[in-house]
């Protein structure tokens, strides 16, 4: 999933400063898995805002909106009459949702209040952890399983650096090091061999310095009436 | 440079024989003559001052047969190891130019190595780089766009097969350029280590400097393991080491540094160093460490070059190159500064 966590309430209060009526819009997949963006946290962080304009002498009127995904045009809709009434949107959607509203509704200022972190999972209750940055070519078949693009600090593809001990990474002791575990697994499952061959430079084109990414697949496209796709 | 340093390396012949050299570098002529190799470490300085780098070339100059110049050690800002390292062959002392995979993405590390070369310069260590998190700009973004061997490797073919990483031709010939790289004995996982260091010699790394050696039972392990692989015939193995100023520094390195391995038998070595010395006299206890420092060093030196595979020292004094010539002569390595 996308985890995200909320900006500090002074940072949102004071992107709000000019305006007077507000709409927080909430998103119902990733982020209200990771208690970042789901009706309870629009609710509060609503109910905050408007006690701290309250207090401050400047009253906000902040309204509440739920959708299930910030990042479909469809799921959005329904908001496009009820936007119109407010002075800005408060987005506690990832990124993507932010984005996605401010491209659909492009008269209206669209707000972040998340900072969106990472990809990752759950790895206990409250903890959260990266695991993937969609680099574009999948290597975790070389690595058992896990990860050095998105776990190893200095993206190594060969082997850990001289700075893994007891099984942590130098930068911080309370994270495995990538390669450690990458090792360990593969002596596990008796696949050292694997981890002898050199790993040539990888081609980062298809990773974010290749610029903005898009993937299109014709077989599911829309097609047009002169027989092309949409 | 030097005629009476050289004692025969046990069972190693890790680089090629005389007359076939790859580069012009003095290294790997000592090298392949068969001779313990001395190198030592220059660290720039945090400023734009060519005196203090000449000040300590000057130093070191007779005394080793290359000297490493760091590349923004430790993550902090200094002056440019090229640059460094060009300073240094003003003053007649060869450098080993250290490149880290951190600050600068493949288009800039070849640049820079044709631009070096072009300026003389013949020895390369190619190593990952510390974390910028630990150094003096830690909002910096890292690029890491290829690894430490993958730079070995591209070093390599720039030089034996006039290529770029991208496969096309260099032309007039890519940069004859001697090729090391760092190993840590002492860093997890350790069964992963001499493998790792044999990587590097198949990725094409001439030779290799290993992290500062204290424990010497472990260190000889890995070299067990290293000559086991046949990986001191492949490359040329020179062990790390390096003089402590104080208990205090022993303390730290086992504390602080990941992957450092120093048995606690130096901090008392270093304490009883200075029994008798008054405490108010900090000027004679730090010479009184200083001189027990080096005498340890020389001891680990004599220890560490009857260990099969191992094809020279190492010697990093951080801010302390003085101690160098003095360590070099009481190990017996060389009498006097060559010409």
């Amino acid at each position: 999933m996308i985890v995200a966590e909320s900006k500090p309430l002074e940072a949102i209060s004071a992107m709000l400063q000019r305006y007077e009526k507000v709409l927080a819009v909430g998103c119902g997949t990733c982020v209200t898995v990771c208690f970042a963006g789901g009706r309870k946290e629009v609710a509060t962080l609503a109910a905050s805002l408007r006690m701290k304009r309250g207090i401050e002498g400047k009253p906000l009127e902040v309204a509440e909106a739920f959708v299930q995904r910030q990042c479909e045009w469809e799921y959005i809709e329904p908001l496009a009459e009820q936007v119109k009434k407010y002075d800005a949107v408060l987005s506690l959607g990832c990124g993507v949702g932010v984005q996605t509203l401010a491209e659909r509704f492009p008269g209206t200022r669209v707000l972040p209040a998340l900072n969106t972190l990472f990809m990752g999972l759950p790895t206990e209750a409250g903890v959260w952890e990266e695991r993937c940055q969609a680099c574009g070519a999948c290597v975790l078949d070389k690595t058992g399983g896990i990860c050095p693009v998105s776990r190893c600090a200095k993206q190594l593809f060969n082997g850990p650096c001289g700075g893994s001990q007891n099984g942590v990474c130098e930068v911080d002791k309370s994270v495995p090091c990538a390669w450690h575990m990458i090792w360990e697994r593969a002596d596990a499952l008796g696949m050292t061999d694997a981890l002898m061959e050199i790993e040539p430079p990888k081609n980062w084109a298809s990773s974010r310095d290749g610029g903005l990414r898009r993937m299109v697949r014709d077989d599911l496209r829309t097609p047009t009436e002169d027989g092309g796709n949409e | 440079m030097s005629q009476d340093h050289a004692l025969a390396v046990p069972g190693a012949a890790p680089v090629a024989a005389q007359g076939t050299l790859k580069t012009a570098s003095n290294l790997e002529r000592v090298l392949s003559q068969g001779r313990f190799a001395v190198t030592a470490e220059l660290g720039p300085p945090r400023g734009c001052d060519a005196a203090p780098v000449r000040k300590k070339a000057q130093i070191l100059k007779g005394w080793v047969d290359a000297a490493n110049v760091t590349d923004n050690q430790a993550a902090v800002v200094r002056m440019s190891s090229i640059a460094t390292g060009l300073l240094m062959i003003g003053e007649g002392l060869e450098p080993i130019i250290q490149m880290t995979c951190r600050d600068r993405n493949r288009l800039a590390m070849q640049s820079d190595l044709l631009g070096a070369a072009a300026h003389g310069v013949h020895n390369l260590l190619c190593l990952s780089g510390d974390h910028q998190s630990k150094g003096d700009h830690p909002g910096a973004k890292n690029v890491h766009d290829i690894d430490s061997i993958q730079l070995v490797a591209m070093v390599r073919a720039m030089r034996d097969e006039n290529r770029y990483q991208n496969g096309k031709d260099i032309p007039g010939g890519g940069p004859r350029i001697f090729i090391g790289a760092a190993e840590n004995p002492f860093a997890d996982p350790a069964a992963m280590r001499p493998y790792r260091m044999r990587k590097k010699a198949l990725a094409g790394a001439d030779f290799i400097q290993t992290q500062l050696v204290y424990d010497v039972p472990r260190f000889r392990e890995f070299m067990k393991k290293a000559v086991d692989l046949g990986v001191h015939k492949q490359l040329a193995i020179l062990a790390g080491v390096g003089p402590l100023k104080s208990p205090g520094m022993a303390r730290h390195l086992r504390q602080n540094v990941p992957g450092m391995s120093v048995p606690e038998v130096f901090d008392a070595r270093m304490e009883a160093a200075v029994k008798g010395i008054d405490t108010e006299d900090k000027q004679a206890r730090t010479r009184a460490w200083r001189e027990e420092g080096k005498r340890i060093c020389v001891e680990l030196i004599q220890e560490i070059r009857e260990i099969e595979g191992v094809a020279g020292v190492h010697i990093m004094a951080i801010e302390w190159e003085e101690a160098v010539p003095e360590i070099v002569k009481a190990s017996g390595l060389r009498s006097s500064a060559a010409g």
